[in-house]
Formats: structure tokens, C-alpha cells, sequence
């Protein structure tokens, strides 16, 4: 595959990308996209010396041979991403975000790959508006493809201008060169010199106009290997600073008040008692009410003392909501018909009149909440007009532009700084914590750290969106789809098409036009209900059809990667070959997200009084070449615990613009006691180029566990999460 | 305020904090220990693990001013250097992603091996089901625990 880095980020997009954007415009954060300039004056006063290659995004340069190596004063539509210092030390710039994903790691193996260096040789500069190149934001499983693709041009660019380098300085043709281990090596002459030693002194900029070919999957020796997270030993110490441990000198502690209900208006203020607090400042800004001092204790007591007056409209409660997404539909802007992305084929009407026989089922997925340990934390910091702020965020250049468009400063004085991350799951793409933050450092002229409370992150925090899901099918006489009309309400569009072979289709977004919750990105996004919704009714039509339902499944795929992670995940999982009792069901599922491929097995035991518990979960995944299985793995096994959770009980219970039950004591998250055995089965394909990984191994698990509970027991749960309450059972 | 005298990691700490101030606020906003994490501040979450005479206990939990005894913290775990074999057996089965949880898991880990050696799923089960690791790494960590425990525990 050529890599095609030389387009702007828009042309890179595949369809399931389309879906991602379609996601991100549903909660109103459309990225601008603008061009980062670097001074690379500053790049080398940092780091030293030697060699800085770049990547030139200017648009409309098309893919040219030959490319040019450039001293300091070039233009400056140039973003750096990779510096190999006088003493070998690689430096890569990406502004991607590490929250747990383990992409330090899997793109320090791509560069290291490429550049031919040990991983300990390289550091990864990352989500520092100031340092990286623009990047959207770390979200839609994008940075393997992307990123990944990127850096392995970007280093292999760097490693053939060292070769070019050796070679002139050894008067031999570059194509007897090789590199191994930072050197570039004569075998011929019996020489070899050091990276850092050839760029010694120098002061180098390169901007590569043509990419080479990067190092093909099958010929890997450091990517494509189970590799250790880089800076494992800081997290197993403590060392590790989050967003949450910073310290800054003077730095100071605040809270916000938060108003008992959604949507409040503060009808009376009054803050003299927190005034009168020795050592409290207040900032009292419109409907912003903050408290700033030395110690979290004391602004907590200091806010209690703030005396608020609120009022709220009445609001959409959680006993409603399904029958109120259905008929909230926008139909003015999005959705209705064709939906997204031109989801329809032949007619459908005419493929249920030819059915022999014919569904018709409605699913549900609630609101639920992504509760990453780390909740929203926020260091900010203002100095001669210029604001830094370091935060927990997926996507730094976007709050970077929240933040100079609340403090009416322009871009170039907003700084955002992104320590790695106590986890986000898509629920962390907003800045609103580094406004109040900021904020609050305006307010009382220091550093100001926020930390939201869980309980703030449970309410204020966004939510994974609640959905409706409507499907109308129907089957051949030999159990062929003929039929399938499709039906989201307000869940989202991400893997709402079908990937089984139907000739007669139609498949439609339909999202709310006024959802009673602060809804948005979630891992996945509504990848989880789309499947919940496609395969629990792919299990129902099995029935319908009187047959298994793993062969009703093989009967309507065409594509030979679907087949064959289904095929891998039942013989690993010996689907078939156990019956299901009153006590313990089977059940499979699969499908098709952002390039990987999935299938999950479940098996589940029920007790007497309709518990359930998941007892054995098998998943094969294929993603293409697999750039760490250590880490892909890891993504797999924690995709399935996540899932688990949305499965079988989480949801957001809500009232007159309250939640209520904003903690973990009663909003229930897997624990080790619902752990079950679980098994990946890895198709590693060397010769497709890899995808990303850590939201589509989630999708699989709740229709497979709805199908097991259907085996065991004969009733069929339609909506997310399936153990609300527990099972009905007969006699 | 009160002022308090700690014994954490092997040293006597004196500190001014409020009467009412937890231990956990103490550690991570007096002392500069930012090894224990905030999760909940309630005890539901288990984030803010430390040992407390060996024992595991949630620091958002425990007033600072009535706690006596010692106090060992996930930066005073390792001996001079040396990890501790469950630190180790946490790096080596990759027991963690974000690794927020890490501290907490780790010292509950201790605290559980410390009291039982040889802990069996079970054992696991009810002595970190109080830990929330939102990843999803559980079976790693369990994979961990009985590693560390094959090797000598807590050595």
C-alpha cells in the first residue's frame, strides 16, 4: 500500500470515518482545521542539534518525486514530527494523546521500526498544542491507520536521508547501504556510523515531498511484536503525573457550583459568606460561580456557603425516553430519509412481499456513562496575557480553541498540554474543565488545579447517547435475507449498516432533535447499540428460519474476513458442541467496524432467582497486521469488561434534570466478581495494513450474551442493559 | 486546623490539616504524594488504596488526624529501589492501561498477599472487589497476584 500522507485529513477519511464525523457533528464540535506552524528556531533551542524532519501539509502539493532537504529558513507551513539529536536520541512530535490505549508504545515500536533504532531510544512528544503538529483530536480508532502510517513515512523518509548522508560522506552508493541499530552500516567497506554522528553540528530540516515505502508488516522485527508499555515502571510506582498529581508554584484549588437540575436559571446569588473566608476568592462571572483556595477542603466548605437559588423547566425523565426519541426526531437537519451515507438498496417493500417469512422487533440501548477513574481535571495558568493549560482531553487543539474563544484571546496564546491519561472512552473530547479552570485562575490571579468530583463527572460529563432501534425483515424459504429496513432513533449512525448480503435495504439515522441529555462520543459510539440491535434480530430471524444461528449467519455473509473470525471464535469456543440448559446458554455474534472484524462467543449461567452471570467469553479479532499483540490484546480483554458493563447493567437513571445515580455505589461498573474467563483468538494480517483497535473488539459481547440468555431460558432481551432486572423465569 | 504527625513510609511526617481533613487529601495535597489517586472519595472506587499497618485501607476514608499507626503508600513500597514482587508481576503480566487504578490495585494486591500468601480466585474475588479498574484489566491483575505470589509474595 502507498501511503497517501500528502492530503489533508478530510480526504483521508474512509466510510466508517464519514460515520465518526457524522458522530462528532451530532454533539456540535465540527473541528476547524487550520495549519500549525512551528518555529523550528525553538525545535532545535530545545533539543539540540541535528536533524528535524518535517511534513509538509500545505494542501494542493501533490505527491512528487525526489525530495528536498531544506536549511532553517524555509516556509513555515510545516509541521515537525520527528528530531534525531547529536546523541542518537530520537525525539517524534504527535498530538495524539495517550489515555491507556497504549499508542506510546505501538508508535514508538512503528518508528523504531523504520528508523531502525531500540525503542528505548525514542521519546514520544505528545498532545502539546505548542510542540505537536494539529491533529483532531484521539478518537474513531484512527491512530494506527493515520498516525501509525505517518510516523512509519516520516521515519522512513529520515532513515533513507541518513543513508543518503553515509553515503556521500563514504562515497558509496546509498544502495549498498544498510541501517541497523541507529547505524548506518558498509557491509561492503566494513564501516558503520552513527546516526548522531552524522547530523553532529548540523542543524538539518527536511521536508520530505515524496514518501517512500514503508518496512512491509511481513518483514517487521520490532513492530509486529508483543512489546511492553514504554513507561510501564512510572504507573506500578506512582510516578506517573496526571492531569489530577500537577503542582505548580503558587497553585491554588477550586470548585464550581453546580445547580441541583439540567437546564437550571439562577434566579438569586449571594457569595458574601464565602467572601468573608480568610484565604477564599470567589468568581462570580454570569452563570459561573467558582471558589478558588489553598486546599480542596477549603474551597469545598467555602462553595457550601455559596447561597444559590435555582429554578428548572421541567425536563424528559428516564421512565419515558424511548417513546420520546421516537417522536423527538430532527428531521430538518439530519437523518430521515437516506440517513447516512446512502444505506439503501433495491426495494424493501417488494423484498417483504417475496419473504416467506417476515420480523419485526424493536431495540432499546439507555444512557450510560463512561466514568473514567481519572474524572476531568484541569491545571491552568495564565502569564503576561498567554495561557497554559495542562488537561485531561482527547482532543487538545480543540480545547485549545474553546479556550481562546471563552477568554476572547487568539489561538496563539492558548497552550494545552495533555499528560497521560487516567482513560476517557470517547468521554473526554470537551474542555469544559480547563475553562472553568481557567477561569478560575483569572479570577484570582494564580495557578488555579480543578478536580470534578465523581459526582460531577457522572452529571456534568456527557453522555453515550440512549437509542431506539426498529428493524423489519424478512427471510427466503432457505433462510437467505431478502428483506431489511433499519431504524435508529438518536443512538447515532457509527456501524448502522448491515454487513450481511441483503438485496433489498433501507437504513436510516434518525437523531433527536432536543435529547433530554447532554449526549456524545462514547468508545464505539453506536457501534455497541447497532450491533445489539442487528445481531440479536440476525438471532431471531435463526429461529424464525429454524436454524443455528451461527449458520444462519455463514448463510448471509459473502465477506471471507467476517467468515472467518466467526469460523475462529466458534472453534475456539466449541460453539455446537454443548446444548444449552435451563441453567447455562451459548450465544455468538459479530459484525464489522473501522476495518476490524469480530466475533464473540458468550456463555452464561442463570441461578434460580434469574441472575445471570457471564461465565466464558472467546473473541477473535482481526485488525489487519497487528502492531503489539501485548497491547491488542490487552485493548480486547478490557473492550470485553467494558462492554460487559453496558451489557448487562449500566444505565443512567434520570428526573426532572437530575441524575440519579451518579456514583459507583449505585451505578454499577464490572468488577472483578463479574469477570469471566475471557479468550482471544488474534488474526494477524500481514498483508493488510493495520486498523485501530480499541473501540470495535466492544461490540460483540451484548448480543452474544442476549443470544445465550435466549438459549438457556427462551427470553429474549431487547434492551441495553439486559440484566435491569432479573429474568422472569417460568416454573 | 490540627497538627499532625504521620508515620508514612518509614518517616515521621508533621503536617498542619483541617480537623476533619482525609488522608487522602493530606497525602496527594500537603505532602506532594500524588501516588494515591482520587476516584470517588467515598470508598467506593478503591483509587486511593495505602496500607495501614499492613493492612488495606481506603485513605479517603480515614480522618488524617486519628490515624495511628504506619502508613505505606504506593511510593514507599519499593525497597530502596527494588520493586516489590507484586509491582513487578504488575509490569510483567501488563496489568493496567491508563494505570489510574495501578497504585490502588497494587497496594490492595500487597495488603491481600501480605495476609494471605497463596490467595486463591476466590480470595481475589472478595478481598479487590472493591477496586475499580474502569479498563477492564482485571484478569490481568488476578494473573498478577497469583504470579507475585508464586514468586514469594511480598517478599
Amino acid at each position: 500500500m502507498k501511503p497517501d500522507v500528502t492530503k489533508d485529513a478530510a480526504a483521508l477519511e474512509t466510510s466508517a470515518e464519514v460515520a465518526e464525523r457524522a458522530e462528532l457533528e451530532q454533539h456540535a464540535v465540527e473541528p476547524l482545521r487550520h495549519l500549525f506552524e512551528v518555529s523550528r528556531r525553538d525545535l532545535f533551542k530545545l533539543l539540540g542539534s541535528g536533524l528535524i524532519v518535517g511534513y509538509c501539509v500545505r494542501k494542493g502539493l501533490t505527491q512528487e518525486s525526489g525530495r528536498a532537504v531544506n536549511r532553517e529558513n524555509e516556509s513555515n507551513d510545516l509541521a515537525s514530527w520527528l528530531h534525531i539529536g547529536e546523541d542518537g536520541k530520537v525525539t517524534v512530535f504527535t498530538g495524539k494523546v495517550e489515555m491507556g490505549q497504549n499508542i506510546r508504545t505501538s508508535l514508538t515500536q512503528q518508528v523504531a521500526e523504520e528508523l531502525s533504532v531500540p525503542m528505548s531510544a525514542i521519546t514520544l512528544v505528545m498532545g502539546d498544542t505548542d510542540l505537536t503538529p494539529f491533529d483532531m483530536g484521539t478518537f474513531g480508532s484512527r491512530t494506527t491507520p493515520q498516525m501509525g502510517t505517518r510516523l512509519r513515512t516520516v521515519s522512513a523518509n529520515a532513515r533513507g536521508l541518513l543513508v543518503e548522508m553515509a553515503a556521500k560522506r563514504w562515497n558509496v552508493d546509498p544502495a549498498t547501504l544498510s541501517v541497523k541499530d541507529g547505524m548506518v552500516v558498509s557491509q561492503k567497506a566494513g564501516k558503520r556510523i552513527s546516526y548522531g554522528e552524522l547530523t553532529h553540528g548540523q542543524k538539518l530540516v527536511m521536508v520530505p515531498e515524496a514518501d517512500p515505502e514503508p518496512e512491509s508488516p511481513a518483514k517487521w522485527r520490532i513492530a509486529g511484536t508483543p512489546a511492553s508499555k514504554v513507561d510501564g515502571k512510572a504507573f506500578v510506582t506512582g510516578a506517573h503525573q496526571y492531569t489530577s498529581d500537577m503542582s505548580r508554584p503558587g497553585m491554588m484549588h477550586g470548585k464550581v457550583f453546580r445547580p441541583p437540575a439540567f437546564n437550571s436559571k439562577l434566579t438569586s446569588v449571594d457569595t458574601k459568606k464565602a467572601e468573608q473566608m480568610a484565604g477564599v476568592t470567589v468568581v462570580h462571572d454570569g452563570d459561573f460561580i467558582g471558589v478558588v483556595a489553598g486546599d480542596p477542603g477549603l474551597a469545598q466548605k467555602a462553595l457550601a456557603l455559596v447561597e444559590v437559588q435555582t429554578q428548572a423547566p421541567p425536563q424528559v425523565n428516564d421512565a419515558g425516553l424511548f417513546d420520546y426519541l421516537r417522536k423527538d426526531v430532527d428531521t430538518e437537519t439530519r437523518g430521515g430519509s437516506g440517513g447516512r451515507g446512502g444505506n439503501n438498496a433495491g426495494s424493501v417493500e417488494a423484498g417483504m412481499a417475496s419473504a416467506a417469512k417476515t420480523l419485526s422487533q424493536s431495540y432499546t440501548a439507555a444512557y450510560i456513562q463512561h466514568a473514567p477513574l481519572e474524572p476531568r481535571a484541569a491545571a491552568a495558568e495564565w502569564q503576561d496575557g498567554k495561557l497554559t493549560v495542562w488537561t485531561g482531553t482527547q482532543r487538545p487543539f480543540a480545547v485549545k480553541e474553546e479556550l481562546a474563544a471563552a477568554f476572547h484571546i487568539s489561538q496563539d496564546h492558548v497552550r494545552v498540554i495533555v499528560p497521560d491519561t487516567g482513560s476517557a472512552y470517547g468521554g473526554k473530547h470537551t474542555g469544559e474543565c480547563a475553562v472553568e479552570a481557567a477561569r478560575l485562575a483569572k479570577g484570582a490571579g494564580k495557578p488555579v488545579k480543578l478536580v470534578w468530583t465523581r459526582e460531577e463527572e457522572f452529571t456534568w460529563a456527557y453522555f453515550r447517547p440512549a437509542g431506539v432501534i426498529d428493524v423489519k425483515s424478512g427471510i427466503a424459504a432457505d433462510g437467505k435475507l431478502v428483506a431489511w429496513e433499519y431504524h435508529n432513533y438518536n443512538s447515532g449512525p457509527a456501524a448502522i449498516d448491515t454487513p450481511y448480503n441483503v438485496p433489498n435495504k433501507k437504513v436510516e439515522f434518525h437523531p433527536a432533535k432536543n435529547p433530554p441529555l447532554r449526549q456524545g462520543s462514547y468508545r464505539g459510539l453506536a457501534a455497541t447499540a447497532n450491533h445489539f440491535a442487528r445481531e440479536s434480530h440476525m438471532d431471531e430471524l435463526a429461529q424464525l428460519a429454524g436454524m443455528d444461528p451461527l449458520q444462519f449467519r455463514l448463510k448471509n455473509i459473502t465477506d471471507p474476513r467476517l467468515r472467518a473470525v466467526f469460523e475462529k471464535a466458534a472453534e475456539r469456543f466449541g460453539w455446537g458442541k454443548q446444548k444449552a440448559t435451563r441453567q447455562r446458554g451459548f450465544g455468538i455474534a459479530g459484525g464489522f467496524e473501522k476495518n476490524g472484524y469480530l466475533a464473540t462467543c458468550a456463555e452464561i449461567a442463570v441461578d434460580a432467582r434469574g441472575q445471570v452471570r457471564i461465565v466464558r467469553v472467546v473473541e477473535s479479532f482481526d485488525c489487519g497486521a497487528v502492531v503489539n499483540p501485548n497491547g491488542l490484546r490487552n485493548q480486547i480483554e478490557g473492550a470485553i469488561v467494558q462492554g460487559l458493563g453496558g451489557a448487562m447493567v449500566e444505565a443512567i437513571h434520570f428526573a426532572d434534570g437530575r441524575v440519579l445515580n451518579g456514583r459507583f455505589r449505585d451505578y454499577h461498573v464490572p468488577r472483578f466478581r463479574d469477570l469471566p474467563k475471557i479468550e482471544v483468538e488474534l488474526i494477524d494480517r500481514k498483508d493488510v495494513p493495520p486498523a485501530g483497535a480499541g473501540e470495535t473488539p466492544l461490540m460483540g459481547l451484548a448480543p452474544a450474551v442476549a443470544g445465550a440468555i435466549f438459549s438457556a431460558t427462551g427470553i429474549r432481551l431487547r434492551g441495553l442493559p439486559l440484566m435491569a432486572k432479573p429474568l422472569e423465569l417460568k416454573g | 486546623m490540627a497538627n499532625i504527625t504521620l508515620l508514612i513510609n518509614g518517616s515521621e511526617r508533621k503536617v498542619e490539616a483541617a480537623d476533619d481533613e482525609p488522608l487522602l487529601s493530606v497525602l496527594r495535597n500537603r505532602l506532594g504524594m500524588t501516588g494515591t489517586k482520587y476516584g470517588c472519595g467515598v470508598g467506593q472506587c478503591g483509587a486511593c488504596t495505602v496500607l495501614l499497618d499492613g493492612k488495606a485501607v481506603r485513605s479517603c476514608r480515614l480522618t488524617a488526624a486519628t490515624v495511628k499507626g504506619k502508613v505505606v503508600t504506593i511510593e514507599g513500597l519499593a525497597a530502596e529501589g527494588n520493586l516489590q514482587p507484586i509491582q513487578q508481576a504488575f509490569l510483567e503480566e501488563e496489568a493496567f492501561q491508563c494505570g489510574y487504578c495501578t497504585s490502588g490495585m497494587v497496594m490492595a494486591a500487597h495488603g491481600l498477599l501480605s495476609a494471605v500468601p497463596k490467595p486463591s480466585d476466590d480470595d481475589i474475588f472478595d478481598h479487590m472487589n472493591g477496586n475499580i479498574c474502569r479498563c477492564g484489566t482485571y484478569q490481568r491483575i488476578m494473573a498478577a497476584i497469583h504470579r507475585a505470589a508464586e514468586k514469594g509474595g511480598r517478599a
